[in-house]
């Protein structure tokens, strides 16, 4: 009753065993793998961490250099206008545009020449070879904005006048919220495209502080 | 084996049945000619002069009062809500536009909140349209207009867009960047009524500003975005009356683009 065994019964069942080996090995070296990972932060991760902390170097070993910050004029109504301040600038262009943005956040010359709140926070900056930066801000920038196309677009001239002349190697800004492409920054103004520096020029008189 | 060509047979026949006639359906050539008129029944001029295509007209003015339902837009400290006061600036304005004869779709009626797309979907639906989104700041000061327009892209040199600025496209027009094609005849919109406003509205800007407006990125058709300060001002009052000096310069710069409309559009 035993019927003929067919040819190719050896032959699959070596392939059979051999999947099944190979199968093992690539499950065990994914198990390593993602084992590593989660003990290694992200690059990215890790880059935000960096980002946060202080400028590393001393302020002995960092001269302290002129910086220009856009904010509201204090005359001229609905206007932006240069504010030199000195920093101790890093010369990494990524940390510096920390410093500058913090410093715009932070340090307005009087409340109402702020153009972002108080409590926002630039969460990462990446610049890209072609002169691309990106620049991802805390949701608290959307929510504290005074709504409006024209406060919304000051803020944004805000950010990218100072990161221009702070880093004229940035030739467009790209602005996220909380690592995302947001529809608007407060309603309004479209955050899909990107911010071009070009045109991005300085306010007529720069104020000395 | 027999089974599998008694099955298989009837279906491989009937699929080969609906091949020949689905191809039949779709080639013209196949499909038995035309009757021909007889040309005893076609009038002569006919034959010789066809009509003329009907000269486009700007028959319809979209007015997009920002904002609404859960959305308020800009707040005001003493309780003034942007989609409160855009809605009653739209009721102002739809009468003096239709005494113009023009008919006039208003995004919203009520304390609805259509989508950015929703709202662009209305005047991307109508020939020969116009939009106008309404907006109310939450700062500068009381009685200031400014009007907007998308930015005119790099690529597109103004000077060489016949009829100043309105597009000869016959294709579709991507909808997430649709105001490209549009953005030089929306500046002159702008331009258009900022300088009818400003007339009415002291310390208003005399010429309109560019701004990537989310609002405005999708609608294909010339548009613009006119924003009026304040809500933060305590004067409700003044502030919901300046919608009847809104209607009057918004009329009389839509006046004056539709004439330009209809001597330059193709």
């Amino acid at each position: 009753m035993n019927e003929p065994r067919s040819p190719w019964t050896v032959p699959a069942l070596i392939v059979l065993v051999a999947s099944v080996l190979f199968a093992g090995i690539y499950f065990f070296s994914l198990r390593n793998r993602m084992r590593e990972l989660a003990t290694t932060p992200q690059t990215d991760e890790r880059a935000r961490i960096e980002l946060a902390q202080p400028t590393p170097a001393g302020a002995k070993s960092v001269p302290k250099l002129p910086a220009r910050i856009f904010w509201l004029s204090a005359t001229l109504p609905n206007s932006l206008e240069a504010t030199t301040v000195t920093l101790p600038l890093a010369s990494d262009p990524v940390q510096r545009a920390k410093q500058l943005i913090d410093e715009l956040i932070a340090e307005p010359p009087t409340n109402p020449q702020r153009t972002l709140p108080a409590d926002s926070s630039l969460l990462a900056f990446y610049i890209l070879p072609d002169g691309t930066a990106i620049a991802d801000f805390s949701d608290a920038t959307s929510a504290g904005i005074p709504s409006g196309i024209q406060s919304e677009e000051l803020a944004i001239d805000s950010i990218v006048q100072t990161l221009h002349a702070g880093i004229p190697q940035i030739r467009r800004v790209k602005i996220l919220l909380h690592g995302q492409e947001a529809d608007t920054l407060a309603g309004h103004l479209d955050l899909s495209g990107f911010f071009s520096t070009e045109g991005a020029g300085p306010a007529a008189t720069p104020v000395q502080r | 084996m027999r089974k599998w060509w008694l099955i298989g047979l009837p279906i491989v026949s009937l699929s080969l049945i609906i091949g020949v006639a689905a191809r039949g359906i779709q080639n013209p050539q196949q499909l038995p000619p035309p009757p021909v008129n007889p040309p005893q029944l076609q009038p002569p001029a006919v034959q010789n002069v066809p009509a003329p295509p009907p000269r486009p007209r700007l028959a319809v003015v979209v007015i997009d009062p920002a904002h609404g339902g859960t959305d308020p837009g800009a707040r005001g400290s003493t309780g003034i809500n942007e989609s409160d006061v855009t809605l009653l600036y739209s009721q102002m304005m739809r009468p003096a536009l239709e005494a113009q004869g023009v008919r006039v779709i208003v995004t919203r009626e009520n304390n609805a909140d259509p989508s950015f797309d929703d709202r662009s979907a209305i005047v991307n639906g109508q020939r020969g349209a116009i939009f106008v989104t309404l907006h109310v700041a939450s700062t500068g000061a009381l009685g200031q207009v400014r009007v907007y327009s998308e930015p005119v892209p790099d690529d597109v040199d103004v000077t060489k867009i016949a009829g100043g600025g309105f597009p000869a496209h016959n294709g579709m027009l991507n909808w997430d960047s649709a105001q490209q094609f549009y953005a030089a005849a929306s500046r002159r919109l702008a331009e258009m009524v900022q300088a009818s406003l400003a007339q009415k509205f002291t310390g208003s800007p005399p010429a309109p500003f560019s701004a990537p407006i989310r609002q405005l990125r999708t609608v294909g058709a010339p548009a613009i975005a006119i924003e009026v300060s304040t809500v933060s001002t305590p004067e409700r009052t003044r502030l919901i009356e300046l919608g009847h000096n809104l209607a009057d310069s918004v009329v009389r710069g839509v006046a004056e683009y539709r004439a330009y409309y209809e001597a330059n559009v193709r």
